[in-house]
């Protein structure tokens, strides 16, 4: 290991082996993002057959075996092998200990552990989808997933469960660090709102995942050995196993989208120069949410037979858990108030995030609403209203901390004008697809169809033209983001002016993160209106 | 599906399904209601994003002083919100509770989901596959369980949507407001051909669903049919009151609340007594032995829903 002050990161081992047995954070994370990329489009791929086969009302492209088989592969990688591991597991990986001043993690080869365990469980999933696949949905209910499905549920599950190992490290690594290992004057009200982001999740990805290790151990057993938890054929109950599977994924979209909020957090005062408005309870709302989304899951379940007091008490708390987040985006939005706002990439994919974010969540009350749930559960409404979370949420996030650290992972710039382009089309393709889903709920088309009525056509043909925008936009940046590795500009330390302490090393970073120790600033987020413009050191 | 469900389906393009039974208007008005508030806010946000984006524009001279502490504004958005959602809350659980009770006179139906079909059965034995004919007007009480997987019960039309679990029964109730034929789905995936496991409810004026009842081929009523089970299996032989053996009476257990060994009380519903047929060690009436043997793999899920009818028709009462 050398600590030269001219080399980064990047050059500190050039061979294979040297990538493969590095306990930097910020080629872990580099491992992490190549494992997600290549995850994400073979999830998508599943995602644009299906979106073709919904082009029409017959099941005239694949059999509904394939069908089933195809909407749950989408699932279960997006879910487990994109999107809870993206933002934490690469932009936390390689950022949380640049933004609070520290060398690495606290346990750098637990991190190189956590990221074999992914692999390996990712590779084993993806095993069973090639062997002919799994077909119970994502959520892998009772008795269907235990008696009567005859395809690759053990396998299935066994890769979820070691990649929910390396889910439990990885936020054990986090909360770690964070206690132990911040810069002097660092204090938790200095934390820049990504690292509160990621101090939540990693709470929840530490209490909630082992429960799913849990639950996914007796779904097993009981489809091997008949052991009368889940079914009911043998004295179990079906409805036990919705309770313990929606206590870990419920918690699990709020791993998916409080790091999305941190990412946001950045970028909008960066582009707006002004301070994040209401920093406190911007953190507090983190928190809130993070508590409290663990005593929501039953509203996954009000038509499931559930009682009546139960169903009663999820749905208050559900419409409660809901005001911290809309704390987070009326904030947002007052930080852009008298601000000098400039629209560089990852600012249009921050702002696209705070308008979808704003539909996923408020659609979610609707759901909330105990009566007009139970029109509007198992259909498209519900469909169109998650993926306005988790993709419009939390995908869009990802790629607006993906262009904006960019610069500072690679240490060169991404091609504006194309990066804004893709932005655009990923807002455009992805309303396109999924609005008009909510409208196909509110008719009352159910989720999980491989045919349907031919009055629903219109509709899904508009979200299946969407999908092809969609498909381009994500396609896009893949392309010109590999074509900056080589040819984009030199970006400078900080082409964006940005305040965080990970903009005050070297783009990229040598591998020990800082040649002099940061100056922590006495308060976080100090951008001003008056500042001279950083767009002169950026690369147009 | 058949040709003619399909006719009823394509007929042109609305926001939502007609609302054909009384909950359906009441969970349109949530649906508009919250559609109003939630796109006020969501205009107001995209509008002031859209706008403060475009006059805060790096480069635009217009004043950008910091304003001062805004702690009256937090404060106010963050209340506000939560009465309305308090509002929100109690007006759809009131109407979630008037679905989870249903009337105590209300037609009985009742269902067996298996894959990939639903099997139906009339107050008068009248036996029905992915079709249900219901009388306008008049509430209707589907009590429904599952052979096989966890189905889903949705009929968009009116609204309502009740899983249908394997090992237990499950209810939800209508009345129909509107003649004519709205589709049944299955809204749980429940595997290979759950886009198939559709059907349709035929709403008849009284007097048609009357004259349609008569007409199918003369069969016992479920409670009939429940009746000669009764005996058949040998029920009788402890349950009737001229027998030796020390066993609780079931006249009129139906709805009754029923003292148990253990100390607990439980009302006799359908649930209850289902698993006192196939499981009759788990809830020991309070004086009596556990020497009934368990009738699971001996009765289908049609015969346990007769004998529960049968006994029902004793006691004159109907859903707890």
């Amino acid at each position: 290991m050398t600590t030269s002050t001219t080399t980064s990161y990047l050059d500190d081992g050039l061979t294979i082996r040297s990538w493969l047995t590095t306990t930097d954070h910020k080629r872990i994370a580099i491992l992490y993002a190549i494992a997600i990329t290549a995850f994400f489009f073979v999830g998508g791929a599943a995602a644009t057959i299906i979106r073709l086969e919904l082009a029409t009302p017959q099941g005239d492209l694949v059999s509904n075996d394939a069908y089933n088989k195809l909407f749950t592969a989408h699932g279960v990688i997006m879910v487990w092998l994109f999107l809870i591991p993206s933002i934490p597991s690469v932009l936390g990986n390689f950022l949380l200990p640049l933004m609070i001043g520290a060398k690495d993690l606290a346990f750098p080869r637990l991190n190189l552990m956590s990221w074999y365990l992914y692999v390996a469980g990712g590779l084993v999933t993806l095993e069973a989808l090639f062997l002919g696949g799994v077909d119970t949905g994502w959520t892998f209910y009772t008795p269907y997933s235990t008696m009567f499905s005859n395809t690759y549920v053990v396998l299935t599950l066994v890769g979820i469960f070691i990649v929910g190992f390396s889910s439990i490290l990885t936020g054990l690594n986090f909360i770690v660090t964070i206690h132990t290992l911040r810069a002097p004057r660092m204090g938790w009200f200095k934390l820049p709102l990504f690292a509160w982001g990621m101090y939540a999740t990693s709470l929840i990805l530490v209490l909630a995942t082992p429960v799913l290790a849990i639950t996914v151990v007796l779904l097993v057993a009981e489809r091997l050995f008949q052991i009368g938890i889940f079914d009911p054929a043998f004295g179990g109950d079906p409805l036990l196993f919705q309770h313990l599977f929606w206590f870990y994924s419920h918690p699990a979209v709020y791993v998916m989208i409080l790091p999305a909020m941190g990412v946001v957090s950045e970028i909008i005062p960066c582009f707006a120069r002004r301070p994040i408005f209401g920093y406190r309870s911007m953190a507090y709302a983190i928190m809130t949410i993070a508590s409290v989304g663990f005593l929501v899951w039953g509203h996954h379940m009000f038509v499931s037979g559930q009682s009546l007091t139960a169903s009663m008490v999820f749905s208050l708390l559900s419409f409660i858990v809901a005001i911290p987040s809309a704390i987070k985006v009326f904030n947002w939005t007052a930080t852009l108030y008298k601000g000098s706002i400039r629209f560089d990439a990852p600012m249009l994919y921050a702002l696209g995030f705070i308008g979808l974010f704003t539909i996923g969540g408020l659609t979610g009350l609707f759901l909330a609403s105990l009566a007009l749930d139970v029109h509007l559960t198992d259909t498209y409404f519900v469909v169109a209203h998650f993926h306005y979370i988790m993709v419009g949420g939390a995908v869009m996030a990802y790629f607006a901390g993906l262009h904006f650290w960019w610069p500072k992972v690679t240490g060169r710039m991404y091609p504006p004008t194309w990066a804004r382009i893709a932005a655009v089309l990923v807002f455009i393709g992805f309303n396109l697809t999924f609005f008009p889903q909510f409208l196909l709920g509110a008719e009352g088309m159910p989720r999980r169809y491989h045919t349907y009525p031919p009055q629903f056509q219109v509709l899904n043909l508009f979200s299946s033209a969407g999908a092809g925008v969609l498909a381009i936009g994500y396609l896009l940046p893949l392309v010109y983001l590999a074509w900056s590795l080589r040819h984009g500009a030199r970006a400078g330390d900080n082409p964006f002016g940005a305040k965080g302490l990970e903009w005050q090393t070297r783009s990229p970073p040598p591998t020990h993160n800082f040649d002099t120790p940061p100056n922590v600033p006495d308060i976080v987020y100090d951008y001003r209106v008056d500042e001279p413009d950083p767009a002169a050191e950026a690369v147009r | 599906m058949a040709a003619d469900t399909d006719a009823a389906l394509s007929s042109g393009f609305h926001l939502l399904q007609p609302a054909a039974s009384l909950q359906a208007g009441r969970t349109d008005s949530i649906f508009l209601t919250m559609l109003l508030l939630c796109g006020t806010v969501a205009a107001v946000l995209c509008f002031l994003v859209v706008f403060f984006a475009v006059r805060y524009r790096r480069g635009t001279a217009v004043d950008r002083t910091p304003p001062r502490e805004l702690r009256g504004i937090e404060i106010a958005w963050t209340v506000a919100p939560l009465l309305i959602f308090f509002g929100v809350f109690g007006w759809a659980a009131r109407d979630f509770i008037t679905l989870a009770d249903p009337p105590a006179d209300g037609l009985p139906i009742t269902v067996v989901a298996k894959q990939w079909m639903w099997k139906l059965q009339q107050r008068n034995g009248r036996r029905e596959i992915n079709e249900l004919h219901v009388p306008l007007g008049e509430p209707v009480v589907v009590t429904m369980t599952s052979e096989d997987v966890i189905h889903s019960f949705f009929i968009p039309a009116f609204r309502i949507k009740q899983d249908v679990v394997p090992g237990r029964y499950t209810r939800l109730w209508f009345t129909a407001t509107q003649l004519g034929e709205f589709p049944l789905f299955c809204s749980e995936y429940c595997g290979s051909e759950h886009s198939q496991m559709t059907g349709r409810v035929v709403v008849m004026s009284p007097a048609d669903y009357g004259r349609w009842l008569a007409s199918g081929p003369a069969q016992p009523s479920t409670a009939q049919y429940g009746f000669a089970l009764f005996r058949q299996l040998g029920c009788s032989g402890c349950h009737d009151a001229r027998s030796t053996i020390h066993a609780p009476l079931l006249d009129g257990v139906y709805g009754r609340a029923v003292h148990l060994q253990d100390g607990r009380t439980i009302i006799a519903d359908a649930n209850y007594l289902r698993d006192s047929i196939l499981v009759p060690a788990k809830d020991v009436v309070a004086g009596f032995a556990p020497v009934m043997p368990s009738y699971a793999g001996q009765v289908s899920e049609e015969d346990i829903q007769a004998l529960i009818a049968y006994l029902q028709s004793t006691s004159g009462r109907d859903a707890p």
